[in-house]
């Protein structure tokens, strides 16, 4: 265990040392936004009982976080203070709607899945909080690599516990059976409780792996 | 770190440009809603069909065949080959044999966040609604959208008594939502804690839609037939 966390030390380490890389790693793991900085709980918690439903809402709000950092960025300077977060809003709401419609063109199931909680990435604080605290200062390469770093990073914590979840309250993984016929489901996993317990056990991880590491150094 | 580009610091803005950046960002906005919106549109037409298409099959058990009905203004039914957009459709099912099993019926109200469209199934020799699909709903998930998915609920439209009365104009009795737990008669659906007012726009989408759909049907029924 020790061997590992010390390889994956020295392998982050490596890739952090390059400063054009280092705005896309660290969302993917110092700056995790869901096991470091715990932002956009509400579809971390609500839309993760699946391991299809945690990717594609993942995937639907790296989307609209990358496209709202680049045109956030490319207008930084053209925005005046006073109307930023509304200008900020305006553009998410923009791309979500997009996202939106571009989800019903893929599958009416998803969308029916998905629904509501695609209207709710407007509100995600992960998705503003990078348009201000980011996009709003740095160049559009940059900003676009935050973006892609921390998308990816949300997909990833996000299918972590929707995969977790699905497996231990259903059995399969993408509705792919994995347990044989007679294990019996942990029906909770699937129900919100399941979310905190599984997000729980995925921050204790997180932590520990943290601390190994600081010690390691 | 990087070199960055701090927003301006005291910056006097005039409210013109605030205006201007607002609405010129607006319209950027705008563009690319409408571009996607007109992009995705014959896909999504496409993918509602086939998904009302399925939903068809579900309310009413054991149909194999379709025919779609519209209603004229004369409140006659007439068949047509395609689906017409603004017209109120009806969609008959029949088993092997061409017998009339029953007749699907969406019908949609406002719900608690948005409009509810539904479909049901009507059966007329039960005069009873047989089976119940939610089409498109954006009701609160874990709560509103139990309408969709709480098997108690779900139960209410296994046999739904929508008999007509003497004259066959009317229904004997309108469907209603009634609180969780005192359901008493067939004509009644059982609402569900938690989810009281998207269970109770059911209700009401329900027993408009039959209160008029119904015998206007049933006075058809030898058209469908």
């Amino acid at each position: 265990m020790s061997k590992q966390n010390k390889n994956k030390t020295g392998f982050f380490a490596n890739l952090e040392n390059s400063p054009s890389t280092d705005e896309f790693i660290k969302g993917l793991w110092r700056d995790n936004p869901v096991f470091v900085q715990v932002l956009g709980m509400c579809p971390v918690l609500a839309v993760s009982n699946t391991a299809i439903n945690a990717l594609a809402m993942g995937l639907a709000t790296a989307f609209v976080l990358l496209m709202s950092n680049i045109l956030v960025s490319s207008l930084r300077n053209f925005i005046p203070k006073q109307v930023r977060i509304a200008s900020y809003i305006l553009i998410i709401a923009t791309f979500v709607t997009m996202t939106d419609y571009a989800i019903q063109a893929i599958s009416v199931e998803l969308h029916k899945a998905l629904g509501a909680f695609i209207s709710l990435i407007v509100v995600n604080c992960l998705i503003l909080s990078r348009a201000e605290a980011f996009a709003s200062k740095n160049t559009i390469g940059k900003s676009m690599l935050d973006a892609l770093g921390m998308g990816l990073g949300f997909t990833f914590a996000l299918f972590c516990l929707g995969a977790v979840r699905e497996l231990m309250g259903n059995g399969s993984i993408f509705n792919i059976p994995i347990f044989p016929d007679n294990y019996q489901e942990w029906v909770v996993m699937i129900l919100p409780a399941g979310g905190f317990f599984t997000l729980a056990l995925w921050l204790l991880l997180f932590n520990a792996a943290k601390v190994n590491r600081t010690e390691v150094r | 770190m990087s070199k960055k580009n701090p927003i301006q610091k005291n910056a006097q803005t005039g409210s013109l440009k605030m205006l201007w950046s607002m609405a010129g960002i607006g319209l950027i906005c705008a563009f690319l809603i409408v571009m996607t919106y007109e992009g995705t549109l014959p896909r999504i037409e496409r993918l509602k069909a086939e998904a009302l298409e399925k939903a068809i099959f579900k309310v009413i058990p054991g149909m194999t065949k379709k025919r779609t009905f519209k209603l004229d203004e004369n409140n006659n039914f007439i068949e047509i080959s395609s689906d017409e957009k603004d017209a109120q459709l009806v969609y008959a099912g029949y088993d092997d044999n061409d017998k009339l099993l029953g007749i699907a019926v969406p019908a949609s109200g406002m719900g608690f966040a948005d409009i509810l469209h539904i479909l049901y199934g009507y059966d007329p020799n039960k005069q009873a609604v047989v089976g119940f699909y939610v089409l498109e709903s954006k009701e609160t998930p874990g709560l509103g959208d139990k309408i969709e998915k709480d098997e108690n609920f779900l139960a209410n439209f296994a046999a739904l008594d929508v008999a007509l009365s003497d004259g066959n104009t009317t229904l004997k009795n309108k469907v209603v939502t009634v609180k969780h737990g005192a359901k008493k008669n067939n004509w009644e659906i059982d609402g569900i804690t938690g989810a009281t007012i998207s269970s109770r726009a059911i209700g009401n989408i329900m027993g408009e839609s039959t209160e008029q759909m119904v015998p206007l049907i049933f006075k058809n029924i030898e058209v469908f037939k």
